[in-house]
């Protein structure tokens, strides 16, 4: 139980049911589709860019909590950062989930994600939004 | 019954013992299948049809028998109506070649993909029979489908996904009637309950070793050996030929037309001992078991607040898929594995019949004779767990 306490953080169950940001943009600079064909979880990403800042986030789909909440903090943590800032981090994150480098401050609210790692099968639940974001800025 | 012939039921996850709920994805192997198979390679390892030393006339025997095994079980006329094949997948996309592009096949809204996508790279034109809301197929729409332009009907005989077992002697029936011939997916079907092959009066039969506490990488094409013999070789290779010469090859009979290269030996002996280790089971017993399992999870799930059955036709098999008010079925599914308790969570390879259902996505526990009320209790109270967090 102590490992699933610590995936299933307070944060995640209400970023997971109340999402942030969740709703689609009208105009956006670019939108990015990630879609996990294992499991149907999808995800639609829109995002205004000025210059080279992210303005405005949002996304639809459907998906686990841990996909949901995901990209809820995703896009609360990056509004308002450069591309290169939010390059960064996806690197950031991908690493501390799957390549077992400590947890780093940097993460800030996404370090809540970080107990995804005791669940290798659930790791592609918490990148799905940030692979989407990839795919947006492709 | 019988747990104690499996010898993967007896472990521990995560410090809790294993509760195997995942059986319509793959059956655990009892001890006489592992036996049998490595009997096969520490004692008569040879390849078959080629030899004349001793061991290959071993293997061969043990490959042929399996395959009269197999004739028996289902009860086909003819031994040579038995082709053997990586798995049911294999064995659609083995029977697709004798549909060509534009010609139009029957299928229904809860096949699995393994059903629906070999006719697409046919270029078949798909007529999907349309399901009730309680997951059963709507007959009377199939009634009207049936016409002259239809040159196939291929269905599953039991929903991997809801569990519903389709009424398919009638449905080959009235197919007959318009001269249609009619394929069963049986993947889930072969270890729940008996099939006669000739009483059924199906024109071919799929099914996957694996599902039937027989090794993966093993499965069976029936084909009633008339139109066997109009389908064209599958793959070409070693043991399906007559004579290759570079100008012209002719190809040999059934079964060996279609089982080009070194066959899955091991596999078929392996298969073969499943099958008389259900035999000796007795279906009679496996279904009065299986019936009490379904009961007594459905009542005990229908109990839960906020959990919700899709699929609830008054024929089926074991198998319970439900989704949940709050928890995703991939968060149930994690939740439930930390319990010990192994499900399935997805769109089950039935993409389709998520949208017929308008759900991403459903949870399922699928049941076998070697699993108990004990089992189903434990997972009960894991989603009670679930609705802990959630």
């Amino acid at each position: 139980m102590h490992e699933l306490r610590e995936l299933y953080q307070e944060v995640i169950i209400e970023h997971g049911s109340n999402p942030r940001h969740f709703y689609k943009l009208e105009c956006p600079s670019c939108t990015g589709h990630g879609y996990n064909p294992l499991c149907g979880d999808q995800i639609t990403l829109d995002l205004k860019l000025e210059n080279d800042i992210i303005t405005h986030m949002g996304f639809q789909g459907q998906g686990c909590a841990i996909s949901i909440a995901s990209a809820s903090l995703m896009c609360e943590s990056l509004t308002g950062k450069s591309i290169i800032d939010a390059q960064n981090a996806f690197e950031l994150f991908h690493s501390v989930l799957t390549a077992d480098a400590p947890a780093d401050d940097r993460l800030g609210k996404l370090t809540v994600l970080t107990g995804v790692r005791e669940f290798p099968a659930r790791v592609k639940c918490a990148t799905l939004a940030w692979h989407t974001l990839q795919n947006a800025l492709e | 019954m019988n747990r104690q012939d499996f010898p993967a039921l007896n472990q521990q996850v995560y410090g809790k013992p294993l509760v195997y709920f995942d059986n319509a994805a793959t059956t655990q192997k009892p001890q006489a299948v592992i036996d049998a198979i490595s009997h096969f390679y520490q004692n008569n390892n040879a390849n078959v049809h080629r030899g004349v030393h001793a061991l290959s006339e071993r293997a061969d025997k043990a490959y042929e028998n399996a395959r009269k095994s197999v004739k028996e079980f289902i009860n086909a006329k003819h031994t040579q109506e038995i082709i053997f094949v990586r798995g049911t997948t294999e064995g659609i996309n083995l029977l697709s070649h004798m549909i060509n592009k534009g010609d139009e096949v029957i299928i229904s809204a809860m096949e699995h993909h393994a059903n629906i996508v070999p006719w697409q790279l046919r270029e078949a034109k798909l007529n999907v029979i349309p399901l009730l809301d309680n997951g059963e197929l709507d007959l009377n729409a199939y009634k009207n489908m049936l016409n002259e332009t239809i040159k196939l009907v291929s269905i599953t005989h039991m929903s991997n996904t809801l569990g519903t077992i389709n009424p398919v002697k009638e449905m080959i029936a009235l197919a007959h009637e318009k001269n249609i011939p009619v394929l069963l997916d049986c993947a889930q079907s072969i270890s729940h309950g008996p099939i006669d092959v000739q009483d059924l009066d199906c024109d071919f039969l799929v099914f996957s070793g694996h599902k039937i506490y027989g090794p993966t990488g093993i499965g069976i094409v029936y084909g009633k050996q008339a139109l066997l013999d109009k389908i064209p070789p599958y793959q070409g290779g070693g043991a399906m030929i007559a004579i290759v010469d570079f100008e012209k090859t002719t190809f040999t009979h059934l079964p060996y037309k279609f089982e080009a290269g070194t066959p899955d030996i091991a596999g078929a002996i392996g298969l073969h001992a499943a099958l008389d280790y259900v035999s000796a089971l007795g279906f009679d017993n496996i279904i009065s078991h299986e019936k009490k399992l379904l009961d007594y999870a459905q009542e005990k799930l229908q109990a839960i607040n906020g959990l919700r059955i899709i699929g609830t036709a008054p024929d089926k098999g074991s198998i319970i898929s439900f989704v949940m008010d709050k928890a995703h079925p991939h968060d149930i599914a994690t939740i439930l594995d930390r319990e010990g308790v192994a499900i399935r969570a997805g769109h089950h390879c039935t993409m389709p019949l998520m949208k017929r259902f308008n759900v991403p996505a459903t949870a399922r526990i699928s049941m076998t004779f070697y699993n108990t009320t004990d089992e189903i209790e434990k997972c009960v109270s894991a989603l009670y767990k679930v609705k802990e967090i959630f």
